[in-house]
């Protein structure tokens, strides 16, 4: 493997080779209801409790568009810089299995209500474009679950007609490092628009991954390999490295790469052949006629449009050019709603005179400590945003030291008490008055003639120990910046 | 009085309201003679004794506001009705008792009407002759082992021989026009969108509309006024202003021009169906309407398309019943098993020819040479029509290419049973209203009907002028009552 110019390439003997790789992701539209029934979508639920006749396909039942469904697609779109198609068609894709009641899936082919877009991907190296092919809307199945009996397999429909997002990306990517980025992005992106969760162990994101491989320099796409359903971007890192892997071991031992459908095993660290192109479903794709054509106005859409907040792209930009951060903090910061929320809420809270800095280098690191100790999401934070920037001011108009803070700061973590409480119920308060520092620095001097001496000579180290002399005699709340002061003038 | 089942809808209505009858005198009527006529075999389901039950609750509260005060009608078995069987004249829903009621049977319960039972038709309403149906083939009322027609063969022979007074059917391809024609009664079509599909086992979606059939034009025109409804439930219902059908009827069709297409002219049609159309044009001119000769150029291809778009979407609408959720199921050795055995012997040869031919025309690489090419197709008779009316108020031509036939003539030639929609499936596959009436009889004395096809939302014109012509015609049903022992 060859990390050269961060490439991703296959190295074989005299061979290099580069990945291509294109993701369909289905990403769950985050909807109280189905895409074309009234069932609840909750997570979690009792087996069966959520399916109506529609979803059961009860004879003469018919499926009847959920607008809210079709406004999470569009607002997607947008928010992929993609075009919004006014026109979109129905379609049903046919085929027999115990968890698709209806015999097909209702699912969009031809006109798709989302053509073309990108996303802009923030690699080590610069910026990336990764082209968005086509964005559309389709049911979800049911599930069967085969190892509740040794004879029967069960089938819950909870899930069947619940509305899906499938994501289909160019293959512009390149190396698992991009699909991760990507991934990531697209559920940053997902989860500012509030369209879809995200929430991978809940399935609400998942990807068949396409993998080819082709001499690098080559501008032919090999033949690809669809790997489906993976359900993690670790898995999907690990599949695309096997995968590829495996694609270039057929080359070299000039065996022909057969285009078909394959499964990753977790468990085994492998993909294998599931179905070959020739096994390949016949879907028997046509319109719905139960359903017209999807048209939506130019008004809808623009009305959508405004509805669109601010994204990761355009906060990160603010984000440096208001608050001076450096890309690589913007990109932190931006990376998931809910923590750019909890910081532009830690900045509203710290006033006039505040430091950005500082309550960006506690968040990124005190912060995000403790919520990966705990395992915890910003949004379920022990320190709230406001006694959070209370925090940050008490550091920044030295009330309390770093070091004090970091006390105070864990003790808001058991109860998020305000942090100016705390430092008073405990007298954590820095001292700052100058004639009692110089006092306190006398004595220490005092009681150690022998180092002053020996510092005066020029073993400067010495001066360390006479900073540590000074906050242990304060109980660490001197302030470190006039102890350092008063102890150059006195010694 | 005259015998209470050989009243019209409307009379009955009348005596019902003026209390001359009770609903449940009415209901014992019809289900006496139902009773006494189950050598025809239209009932699939019987729902007599909770129809009683109803009547004499009906008599106790009447509410003689309701459009269809206590009238006891069964329906044809392709409508879904709460708690009672609907099978679909299939094997494969033979136990299927639905927890959900079908808008169009719905709004007819609202309007005071009671379920008599469910009425016998060509399996999934595939066929034109009732000999598709897994329980066994209807007899015509107007002669012994003379096909009702089909689909709705039961929903027709139900009517012509007064086992109900009005009854309600589908049409996807013909099935409401056809068997009426057959047995010498009233039955319209309406424009597509404009009877809910909420709860009726689907054929072909795009094609599939209910209607009303009945004695007489009156009767369908109440009925339809009762029927008709915009249904969320259905995203094709469309939402247009109906109008009262029954009230607004008029046999005044002055100065309406109606359209005579050359092109329904067809090779080898027998001279009586000729003569019959040429004695509709003669009624339609002393009403006072005006003779317009028109052509529909694409006619010749309506049938090819039709027999490719409706087993293409039937062949998806009936991927549902795999023995997996409800209804009929085989043992199997493993889930494939079991759907190839619970289909296979669940479906009869008609059905599995259709869903054969849909799948073929759908799979990939004969998508754009069949179901393609027949979709553009579609869009030209549509073009026919609208072009044409531009010209014309309505369009008159014969129901279908002849009298009813035997019990077995045509079962073994399906081409030559699907060639009997040949002036019926224009009309589905352009959406529009049309409707057949009884005008004549053949020389076996066997009844034939002329279709009048209206524009799309203009029922009440295809009623009046239906109307005015069985005032001219004065058609006298010869029904013997042959089967009654």
């Amino acid at each position: 493997m060859s990390k050269n110019n961060s490439e991703y390439l296959i190295n074989r003997k005299d061979n290099q080779y580069e990945v291509v790789i294109g993701l369909e992701v289905h990403a769950q539209v985050l909807s109280e209801s189905k895409l074309f029934s009234t069932s609840s979508t909750k997570f979690g639920a009792e087996p069966n409790t959520q399916v109506s006749l529609v979803d059961a396909a009860f004879p003469g039942m018919l499926p009847v568009i959920n607008e809210f469904c079709v406004k999470q697609a569009i607002k997607t779109g947008i928010g992929l810089n993609a075009k919004i198609n006014k026109r979109s068609v129905f379609d049903r894709k046919n085929y027999f299995y115990a968890d698709l009641p209806q015999g097909y899936q209702i699912s969009q082919f031809k006109d798709p209500i989302v053509g073309e877009g990108k996303v802009i991907l923030d690699m080590p190296n610069g910026q990336k474009e990764v082209g968005i092919e086509r964005l559309h809307l389709e049911q979800d199945a049911g599930k069967s679950i085969h190892d509740l009996d040794p004879q029967n397999t069960f089938v819950d429909l909870n899930r069947s007609g619940v509305a899906l997002m499938e994501i289909v990306s160019k293959p512009d990517l390149r190396s698992p490092d991009e699909v991760n980025s990507y991934i990531k992005k697209l559920r940053s992106i997902m989860r500012y628009l509030g369209t879809c969760d995200g929430n991978m162990q809940e399935g609400s994101l998942r990807a068949d991954v396409n993998v080819s491989v082709r001499p690098k320099g080559s501008k032919e796409f090999g033949t690809r390999c669809e790997i489906k359903n993976v359900n993690s971007i670790k898995f999907m890192q690990m599949a695309i490295e096997y995968e590829a892997n495996r694609q270039v071991d057929l080359i070299e031992e000039g065996k022909i790469i057969d285009q078909e459908t394959r499964l990753f095993d977790t468990k085994k660290n492998e993909t294998r052949s599931m179905r070959s192109k020739e096994d390949a479903h016949d879907y028997r794709y046509f319109p719905d006629p139960d359903l017209l054509p999807l048209e939506v106005s130019e008004k809808f859409i623009e009305e959508l449009k405004n509805d669109i907040p601010e994204l990761p792209d355009d906060k990160k930009k603010r984000f440096i050019d208001e608050f001076k951060l450096s890309s690589y903090e913007a990109n932190i910061l931006v990376s998931d709603i809910d923590i750019a929320k909890y910081f532009e809420e830690v900045v509203a809270k710290m006033g006039k005179n505040k430091d950005i800095k500082l309550a960006v280098n506690w968040i990124t690191g005190e912060l995000f400590a403790v919520l990966n100790s705990k395992n915890l999401e910003i949004s379920q934070s022990p320190v709230s945003a406001k006694n959070f920037a209370i925090l940050i001011n008490l550091i920044k108009n030295g009330t309390i030291s770093g070091k004090i803070a970091k006390t105070v700061f864990e003790l808001m973590i058991k109860g998020d008490k305000d942090p100016q409480k705390i430092v008073e119920e405990k007298g954590l308060k820095q001292q700052s008055d100058p004639k009692a520092l110089e006092a306190l620095i006398d004595k220490i001097i005092n009681d150690n003639r022998e180092k002053a001496v020996e510092y005066k000579q020029g073993k400067e180290k010495l001066f360390g120990f006479f900073v540590g002399q000074a906050m242990k005699a304060s109980g660490g709340k001197a302030n470190p910046q006039l102890i350092n002061e008063i102890l150059k003038k006195k010694l | 009085m005259t015998d209470i089942t050989k009243q019209s809808l409307s009379e009955l209505v009348k005596n019902i309201k003026n209390k001359k009858l009770s609903s449940k005198e009415v209901t014992k009527a019809y289900i006496d003679r139902s009773e006494k006529s189950k050598e025809l075999n239209t009932y699939i389901t019987e729902n007599y004794s909770s129809a009683l039950e109803m009547a004499e609750k009906f008599d106790q509260k009447p509410n003689l506001d309701l459009k269809l005060p206590g009238i006891p009608m069964a329906v044809k078995d392709l409508f879904c009705t709460n708690n009672i069987r609907t099978t679909a004249g299939s094997k494969i829903l033979n136990n299927f008792i639905p927890t959900y009621e079908s808008t169009v049977t719905q709004n007819i319960w609202n309007e005071g009407a009671i379920l008599l039972g469910k009425l016998n038709c060509d399996e999934f309403a595939m066929g034109s002759s009732n000999e598709t149906s897994f329980f066994g083939n209807v007899q015509n009322p107007i002669d012994k082992n003379l096909v009702p027609g089909g689909s709705s063969g039961g929903s027709a022979a139900a009517v012509a021989g007064q086992l109900t007074p009005i009854t309600i059917g589908t049409d996807t391809g013909g099935s409401i026009r056809q068997p009426a024609s057959f047995t010498g009664t009233v039955g319209l079509k309406p424009t597509y969108g404009s009877c809910s599909r909420y709860g009726i086992v689907a054929f072909a979606s795009s094609l599939d509309q209910a209607g009303p059939m009945a004695q007489s034009v009156r009767d369908c025109a109440l009925l339809q006024e009762v029927i008709s409804s915009y249904d969320p439930k259905d995203s094709t219902s469309i939402d247009f202003k109906r109008n009262e059908y029954s009230k607004e009827l008029t046999n005044n069709i002055k100065g309406k021009k109606i359209g005579i297409p050359k092109e329904y002219r067809i090779d080898g049609m027998p001279k009586e169906i000729e003569d019959l159309w040429q004695k509709g044009i003669q009624y339609v001119k002393d009403c006072g309407a005006e003779i317009v000769d028109i052509s529909l150029p694409h006619t010749s291809y309506a049938l090819p398309a039709y027999y490719i778009v409706a087993p293409a979407e039937a062949s998806s609408n009936l991927a549902r019943y795999d023995g997996v959720k409800y209804g009929f199921r085989a043992k199997g050795e493993n889930l494939i098993d079991m759907y190839e055995k619970t289909r296979s012997e669940g479906f009869g040869t008609e059905v599995q020819r259709r869903i054969m031919i849909g799948t073929y025309v759908l799979s990939s690489g004969y998508y754009d040479a069949y179901y393609l090419k027949a979709q553009k197709v579609r869009k030209l008779i549509k073009n026919d029509f609208d072009e044409a009316y531009k010209k014309v108020d309505a369009i008159l031509t014969p129901s279908t290419p002849s009298s009813a036939f035997k019990i077995g003539e045509k079962t073994d030639d399906p081409v030559s049973m699907y060639l009997n929609d040949i002036f019926t499936v224009p009309v589905n596959l352009a959406g529009l209203p049309g409707i057949s009436i009884p005008a004549g009889h053949d020389t076996n004395g066997y009844p034939l009907g002329l279709q009048i096809i209206g524009k799309a939302f203009d029922e009440q014109n295809v009623l009046n002028i239906a109307y005015a012509i069985e005032e001219k015609i004065n058609f006298k049903n010869k029904i013997t009552d042959w089967w009654i022992k």
